[in-house]
């Protein structure tokens, strides 16, 4: 494994193993996933189980898309999640600009009211907020699942903070030069403010594509199940199906994967902003 | 437009420096006006979606509501009935046992893999991504796969037992088991941020102090004992508040596997809860013990926090 560099030979080091069997050991699940999906179905209630088939057949995947909704599905999280990621950069941008920099009546008030949700438990909320989202008529539809993630307090927080360590200078700067506040807050303060977007983005992104509890909840209807609940829901329909599962599983995960690896500094980045928030 | 740009820019000191007097009652109605109309969509809808929603479930708590006949009022009844649940007190105590085993490990694993993850060695790269990637997978997902991998029957892990010639574990059927892999399967998915928050407290260890240790001839576990533990221990009550916090509300995962099963072994108080909501339509049983979970998240909070101010270590 430890393949020497020319000039001097280096030890290996002996944390390689504490890493390398943990980091094989959390990819087994990922392993389990992907060739469960491309097994036939049988091989998966033979017993002993393969864990690598028999055969590799996509008969998994076809089952998926011909007998389930789950395009619908994936078409539903990929609406909910791209309109909870632009509302909130929108949104929380603007607030955060507005308490981090303006000043007005009952600013501090609002922020401290603000925070102060973050300590409310979201399952304090469920149950008023089914009765409230049933009388405005709002459930089993895909505005049931849009509406809480519309903006959220950890995205104000996060931007007021991004926004208190920009100079004040460069927005004086603008204001000389002729700016009103919007024409600040678009044109100078928001292109400087990419990196806290993106931590923003991504944080709200992972928080409304993974939400189960809440579309559990508020959406009983097939057609505007998001992919989590779709897939929570396998587990009654094909339990014995475990290809097909495991493709819907495939399908569901993978965007996120792809992105996660793409973008792995900006996650990090975003995991460690959303623990320093306490 | 051109106008108001005009005044704005004319007005000095300029809208940045927020201390400065506004002429007059119109300018402080004008700021009042452009403030808020930055901060209030978003503030309306979170303060509409959270304190509203938390006044309600408190005088729900003190209801009795299956949601279509009229509402009665009972007064703390719910909390007394509560009291006497012995299903109540299932769910704390599974919830506790929960707790016990995953904060522990979480905080001790994710405090191992940072120190492992934090230094410059072959393949780095990859044990990260391997350690981190989890942490995007749904809780649904994570369900799923753990059905599968636990599976008496046709799970890779059994399977692995067979092979060594162990006995064969009944896993989520069995009620002594079921939890023990529903915090397996939790710390897969989430001890990347435990060790994502202690590998950059350990980046803001200075290094003269390590590198001091070491003339010194300190071993590598005496430098950690003596300079990093400390250095780190206001993340350790952070990361056991925020993981704590994480585990009392745990109900995905039991949702997705074992649905407070096998003979309510895994029935957490969340679970509980949206169980008695959402099934048996008891809201106001359903917001007094949302309520009763509220309250033990605060104590809780505030009780590390002030033992680790005690001991003098500042989290917040």
């Amino acid at each position: 494994m430890a393949i020497a560099a020319p000039a001097k030979r280096r030890r290996m080091s002996p944390w390689h193993f504490v890493l390398f069997p943990l980091a094989v050991l959390f990819l087994v699940p990922f392993a389990q996933m992907l060739l469960a999906s491309f097994s036939p179905a049988k091989d998966l209630v033979t017993f002993p189980p393969p864990f690598f088939p028999s055969h590799f057949t996509v008969d998994g995947f076809v089952k998926l898309f011909t007998t389930t909704d789950i395009m619908l599905w994936l078409r539903n999280t990929v609406l909910v999640s791209t309109a909870a990621v632009l509302s909130n950069i929108v949104l929380c941008s603007l607030a955060g600009y507005g308490f981090a920099r303006l000043r007005f009546a009952g600013r501090n008030f609002g922020f401290f009211l603000v925070l102060a949700t973050i300590m409310i438990p979201t399952q304090l909320l469920m149950i008023p907020t089914y009765i409230l989202f049933a009388k405005l008529g709002l459930l089993n539809g895909l505005g049931a699942a849009i509406v809480p993630w519309l903006s959220t307090a950890f995205g104000i927080f996060l931007m007021r903070q991004f926004f208190l360590s920009l100079p004040v200078e460069l927005e004086e700067a603008g204001a000389i030069d002729g700016c009103n506040r919007w024409q600040i807050f678009f044109r100078i303060v928001l292109p400087l403010a990419r990196p806290a977007i993106a931590t923003l983005a991504i944080f709200t992104l992972l928080g409304a594509w993974n939400d189960l509890v809440w579309p559990l909840i508020a959406i009983n209807n097939t057609q505007a199940f998001t992919l989590q609940l779709g897939i929570a829901n396998f587990q009654g329909a094909h339990l014995t199906d475990w290809s097909l599962v495991m493709a819907g599983n495939v399908i569901a995960t993978l965007p996120l994967i792809m992105f996660f690896l793409f973008a792995q500094r900006q996650f990090i980045a975003t995991m460690t902003f959303s623990g320093l928030k306490g | 437009m051109v106008d108001t740009t005009l005044r704005e820019a004319g007005r000095a000191p300029g809208p940045m420096t927020p201390d400065a007097p506004g002429p007059g009652k119109r300018r402080g109605l004008r700021s009042n006006l452009s403030g808020w109309a930055f901060v209030a969509p978003a503030t309306a809808i979170i303060l509409g979606l959270s304190i509203f929603p938390a006044m309600w479930a408190f005088v729900l708590s003190f209801q009795d509501w299956d949601g279509f006949s009229p509402a009665t009022w009972v007064g703390t009844d719910n909390y007394a009935n509560l009291i006497s649940d012995a299903n109540f007190w299932n769910a704390v105590k599974n919830t506790v046992v929960y707790t016990l085993m995953f904060v522990p490990t979480s905080v001790g694993l994710g405090l191992l893999l940072a120190v492992a993850l934090n230094r410059r060695i072959r393949f780095i790269g990859f044990y990260r991504t391997a350690i981190f990637v989890p942490f995007v997978v749904s809780a649904a997902s994570t369900g799923v796969i753990s059905n599968y991998l636990f599976s008496p029957q046709f799970g890779l892990v059994n399977n692995v037992l067979r092979v060594l010639h162990l006995p064969q574990q009944g896993w989520l059927d069995d009620p002594h088991q079921a939890m023990v892999v529903v915090v397996i399967m939790s710390l897969w998915g989430s001890v990347a941020f435990t060790t994502v928050i202690y590998l950059a407290a350990l980046q803001d260890v200075p290094a003269e102090l390590l590198e001091a240790a070491r003339m010194d001839g300190a071993s590598a576990w005496q430098s950690f004992r003596a300079i990093v533990w400390p250095q780190l221990a206001p993340v350790t009550v952070f990361v056991v508040i925020w993981q704590t916090i994480e585990a009392i509300q745990l109900f995905d995962l039991v949702y997705t596997t074992t649905r407070g099963g096998p003979l309510n072994a895994t029935t957490t108080i969340v679970y509980f809860l949206y169980d008695k909501a959402f099934h048996s339509l008891e809201f106001g049983y359903g917001s007094a013990a949302a309520y009763v979970l509220f309250a033990v998240t605060m104590v809780i909070t505030i009780g590390v926090v002030v033992y680790s101010r005690r001991r003098g270590q500042e989290a917040f």
